[in-house]
């Protein structure tokens, strides 16, 4: 059997996965709290930006689209790859321009208005 | 360059995108910082895009078609990003059916690449991370291509139910779980896989069809943050902390989101998921024996006139009619009289969070006058005249004083304790929820019968004629 270049040789056990957990708990704490103070006004581009963000899967797809097509990488499963590219390049593109357009829409009242 | 000073540009490119995405979502804390947030989240995905293509795994040969995947994805994405503000919830449904697919898609490319190589690379944690990745991804697809059909009203709004759902839905799961659990003791079992695809993708639809419109705020919530997870699961699948990082900000938005909406409703999780609310009763008319007083817009404007405070309730209901516009005007004709004019907003208010600010605030309203229901209820009993405009369920009194009511409990914006009471609606017909609401039976209670845009528009022309301008 080859042994693919790209991919450690030795697979590792869950203690290598350790370091990664403490990630995903450390980013949630970090992620509830500082979603708790985004102003309630602007909870629908907040959704739209979360959308944006989470076509960071932009990455694992370019992981799976990128190596060289051959006996090691058979052509579908980097087509799979330019699909999930794709979907992903909807969401960034559309997420990021529509927080955007609608963040241009909220305004304070001008001081003079006051009185 | 060595791949030693290339592997550690690309973890440096990782780790400043993960930095800037916590920026990107802290400064939406206020509506003058956000955004710089937008900006933020920008070079993060341009930097987590950038260190991946850094990355030697990547081939040369690979590029032009990655970028023509981005040019295919950017072509359907700008005209998705220019919806009107009425249709964001489906817009948002539909685009987390994109971030679910491309997650299934990623996670199923990796399963069948390791099978290929042989399978050792398949261990149990990574069949475990496959598989959570795979079933999320593809429900998160499916089930937010049915939210969208329904928020776009391609589908019936209304709840789907049928006898034994409940059995069908959990043994789905439970399938798509057992398939999953087969895979994790033997990846080699490949058989086992598409069964999973295919459960994942039933259970998605199944989920949602008996949830109804109102309810949709939740569930988009609830979407988004399963997109997240999604995104944590391929990023153990890889190895990549960016992905487990963007990942876990996205889930835990969407949670408290989730939260935020339930709490507004008091509900729980699962009474959303499988409660089939709106199927609970269908009623016409207003309750029997009780007289309604009415007015028309003019009369209404004019009791609007000698008001020192105004404040105006949206619903569903504004953005249907899309009076936003009319709203505005109404606000100008009654700022301009020295009236002070706020709007109260319940958070589940339209069909996903925040949705009657956004429209709002498209309408040029100051955001300054956008008030939060729980800053505006003390105030309530000192409010000269509320105006309701296509709300409903958010201002029925008996969620406080009817504990028979299906809505009892849900924290609701006070109008029943203001001075005078005027409803815009189109008829006695009951809310989404289909219950009585007793505040439009109030001796206070004026209703003004008609389509919001077109009553509202009245109202502004009326103060606009009496104002002297030709």
């Amino acid at each position: 059997m080859m042994t693919p270049i790209l991919a450690a040789a030795e697979p590792a056990g869950l203690n290598a996965y350790i370091p990664l957990i403490f990630v995903f708990i450390l980013a949630t704490f970090i992620g509830l709290d500082v979603i708790r103070n985004v102003s309630r006004l602007l909870h629908t581009p907040l959704m739209s930006l979360t959308n944006a963000i989470s076509a960071i899967v932009i990455v694992g797809a370019i992981l799976v689209a990128g190596p060289q097509i051959g006996d090691e990488h058979p052509l579908w499963i980097s087509i799979l790859g330019l699909v999930a590219i794709a979907a992903a390049s909807v969401n960034i593109v559309s997420g990021f321009l529509i927080t955007n357009r609608m963040l241009k829409m909220f305004k304070s009242r001008k001081p003079e208005d006051k009185a | 360059m060595t791949p030693e000073w290339r592997d550690a540009l690309v973890q440096l490119a990782y780790l400043a995108a993960s930095v800037l995405f916590i920026f990107s979502l802290k400064w939406m804390n206020s509506p003058a910082s956000a955004r710089r947030g937008v900006w933020a989240g920008v070079w993060a995905m341009v930097l987590g895009v950038g260190g991946t293509l850094l990355n030697p795994a990547v081939a040369v040969s690979s590029l032009p078609w990655i970028a023509l995947a981005v040019m295919v994805g950017g072509i359907i994405g700008v005209p998705l990003s220019k919806v009107p503000l009425t249709a964001v919830p489906q817009r948002t449904a539909l685009s987390h059916a994109f971030g679910g697919l491309a997650a299934g898609l990623v996670g199923t490319a990796k399963y069948y690449l390791w099978i290929h190589e042989g399978g050792h690379n398949l261990t149990t944690f990574r069949m475990f991370a496959i598989s959570a990745e795979v079933i999320l991804g593809f429900l998160t697809f499916t089930g937010s291509l049915m939210a969208a059909g329904k928020l776009q009203e391609i589908l019936p709004g209304r709840p789907i139910t049928y006898r034994g759902q409940l059995i069908v839905n959990f043994l789905t799961l439970g399938g798509a779980i057992a398939c999953a659990v087969g895979l994790i003791i033997n990846p080699q079992w490949t058989f086992l896989f598409p069964v999973l695809i295919i459960l994942s993708l039933a259970f998605g639809v199944m989920l949602i069809i008996p949830i109804g419109g109102a309810d949709m705020p939740t569930v988009i919530a609830l979407l988004n943050s399963y997109a997240g997870l999604s995104a944590v699961a391929m990023g153990f699948v890889l190895d990549n902390t960016l992905l487990i990082i963007a990942g876990a900000l996205d889930g835990s938005s969407g949670l408290i989101l989730s939260i935020v909406m339930c709490k507004a409703m008091n509900r729980s999780f699962s009474n959303v998921l499988f409660g089939a609310f709106g199927s609970v009763q269908e009623e016409t008319g207003g309750a029997a024996g009780q007289t309604v007083k009415s007015a028309t817009p003019a009369e209404a404007a004019e009791i609007m006139e000698q008001a020192d405070t105004v404040v105006i309730v949206p619903g569903y209901g504004m953005a249907v009619a899309q009076a936003q516009h009319r709203v505005r005007e109404l606000y100008d004709q009654l700022t301009k009289r020295g009236i002070n004019v706020k709007f109260a907003i319940h958070p589940v208010a339209g069909r996903m969070p925040g949705h009657m600010n956004v429209l709002l605030a498209e309408a040029d309203i100051p955001y300054d006058d956008l008030i939060e229901m729980d800053e505006i209820n003390p105030e309530m009993p000192q409010v000269d005249v509320v105006l309701v405009l296509g709300a409903n369920d958010v201002v029925n009194p008996a969620a406080k004083n009817n504990p028979k009511s299906p809505i009892h409990g849900m924290p609701i914006i006070e109008a029943d304790r203001a001075k005078t009471v005027l409803a815009v609606k189109r008829s006695m017909k009951p809310g989404f929820a289909g219950i009585d609401n007793e505040l439009y039976t109030m001796d206070k209670t004026l209703m003004v019968f008609g389509d919001a845009k077109a009553v509202v528009g009245d109202m502004a022309k009326t103060f606009a004629g009496d104002s002297g301008i030709h």
